[in-house]
């Protein structure tokens, strides 16, 4: 099957205490696909990734990384997750760029990104190391592999923290608001080592705020609002028609900027 | 008595003194690791007798918890220790004296670390083991160098507390020359030992200080 998704969410709930964040929201991203989710603020975009990645549990719903299966619902309606050694399985298949980046400011450059290749998957140091080169290479880093990150700028420290995630080789990318982070100059650099991924065809999903890049890098567009995605399609239908009146008056608040 | 006769007696008790600190430190920084994980356990009643003990070992005084331990066993329950005890007792004392004080250094430290270096290490794949030996505690160690630095010169000083059980350290060896000899010289002269020992300990500390200063976060 080419057509085989690579993330498959379906029905995903999650509630804090009494306050639910995703209501029945199911997703689903195709290999080499880019899938953009946009929406306002608490609209539950960031909970969708972290239930994605791992970082907080599905209340009820069926989450699957290809072949392998991550969860789903138990007798009582309610999601049983697989072992731990499924979890780290499928820690394996995706990687999380964060918006404060979060590298590991004790460890140089280098360190942060071959540490997990070598010590979590325990490939072979001379393949790690050549890896990991050729990344910083591709990210623009070369010569800084023996920095620290407080001595970067804030997006030459995002774009290491690309490279970490995709020195363990994962099926799949997910940003969370990966240049809300940075100052408008610093945001370009950022945005091109992302476009040249996905002209790799990388499969990501990136939630952002950045439209314009939205538009011309994913293919797919999600639009999330009260924990639902109350609209989704091609990017550029999206952007130029949007069909759902919330959607309308998200986008025209950003064209006024 | 001759200067020489004078330093050589303060010097035998330099040993012990030297001893105790050493003991502490190797008994007490591992054990206040226990300490904080107890006081942060999400178990209710560890993380309450974990507080309960560190709220009597820093609100009674070091002192009387040493006579507690030394003369407690023959006067509470009327056991004959031996003549080693009261070195057990002192470096038992000790070590669970500073742990407490360590341990809430090294929760300090801890809880400081923010919440995405976990989600990073968790993303990675980590193991919890892995994350705190490797991510979490290189970090911390950093962190609560400065408070710790305070402690272990505390620690120097607060050996001369050994007196009491009549373990000849260094502060007990200056108070029995000083009777003997009807002079404050001794006293003098372990005042400006204690100062020296914790001037190397100081320019040691500086130096761990300046090593970890390659980051900062």
């Amino acid at each position: 099957m080419t057509d085989q998704s690579l993330v498959l969410l379906e029905h995903a709930k999650k509630s804090f205490g009494d306050t639910p964040v995703l209501k029945d929201l199911s997703l689903s991203v195709h290999k080499g696909e880019v899938v953009a989710v946009i929406g306002p603020s608490g609209g539950g975009k960031s909970t969708l990734l972290r239930c994605c990645t791992l970082l907080e549990t599905l209340d009820a719903g069926r989450l699957a990384f290809g072949d392998l299966l991550v969860c789903e619902d138990g007798p009582d309606g309610r999601a049983v997750y697989g072992s731990k050694a499924v979890q780290k399985q499928a820690k394996e298949r995706f990687g999380l760029v964060f918006q404060n980046f979060n590298l590991f400011p004790h460890y140089t450059v280098l360190k942060n990104i071959t540490d997990a290749p070598l010590h979590v998957q325990k490939r072979p140091k001379d393949e790690v190391m050549t890896h990991a080169r050729a990344l910083l290479d591709k990210m623009g880093l070369a010569g800084k592999e023996n920095m620290v990150p407080c001595e970067l700028s804030g997006g030459q420290q995002q774009r290491v923290a690309i490279a970490r995630a995709l020195a363990l080789n994962p099926d799949v990318l997910f940003f969370d608001e990966p240049t809300s982070a940075l100052d408008p100059e610093l945001t370009q650099d950022v945005l091109k080592v992302i476009r040249d991924l996905a002209a790799e065809h990388m499969t990501m999903v990136i939630v952002t705020h950045e439209m314009n890049f939205a538009r011309d890098v994913a293919d797919h567009i999600v639009f999330m609002d009260g924990g639902i995605i109350v609209e989704e399609g091609p990017a550029a239908d999206l952007i130029n028609n949007p069909k759902h009146e919330r959607t309308r008056a998200f986008l025209s608040k950003y064209e006024q900027d | 008595m001759e200067f020489a006769t004078m330093m050589e007696l303060l010097g035998s008790g330099l040993v012990f003194t030297v001893q105790i600190f050493v003991i502490t430190l190797v008994g007490s920084l591992p054990l206040g690791v226990l300490v904080a994980f107890g006081r942060m356990s999400r178990f209710k009643p560890i993380a309450l007798i974990t507080r309960f003990y560190i709220s009597v070992m820093r609100g009674t005084p070091l002192m009387l918890q040493l006579m507690a331990l030394a003369f407690g066993p023959y006067y509470l329950f009327g056991l004959q220790m031996g003549n080693d005890w009261k070195y057990w007792a002192c470096s038992i004392g000790f070590i669970i004296n500073y742990a407490a004080y360590f341990g809430e250094i090294y929760r300090g430290g801890i809880q400081s670390i923010p919440q995405g270096q976990y989600e990073a290490a968790a993303v990675l794949g980590y193991s919890r083991a892995q994350t705190f030996m490797k991510i979490i505690l290189p970090q911390v160690i950093k962190r609560i160098l400065p408070a710790m630095s305070n402690e272990i010169i505390t620690l120097v000083k607060d050996t001369s507390l050994a007196f009491v059980l009549g373990v000849m350290e260094m502060f007990s060896q200056s108070k029995a020359i000083a009777s003997s000899q009807a002079s404050l010289l001794p006293y003098v002269l372990a005042g400006a030992i204690y100062w020296v020992f914790n001037f190397i300990v100081e320019i040691i500390l500086t130096r761990i200080e300046k090593k970890l200063n390659y980051y900062h976060d």
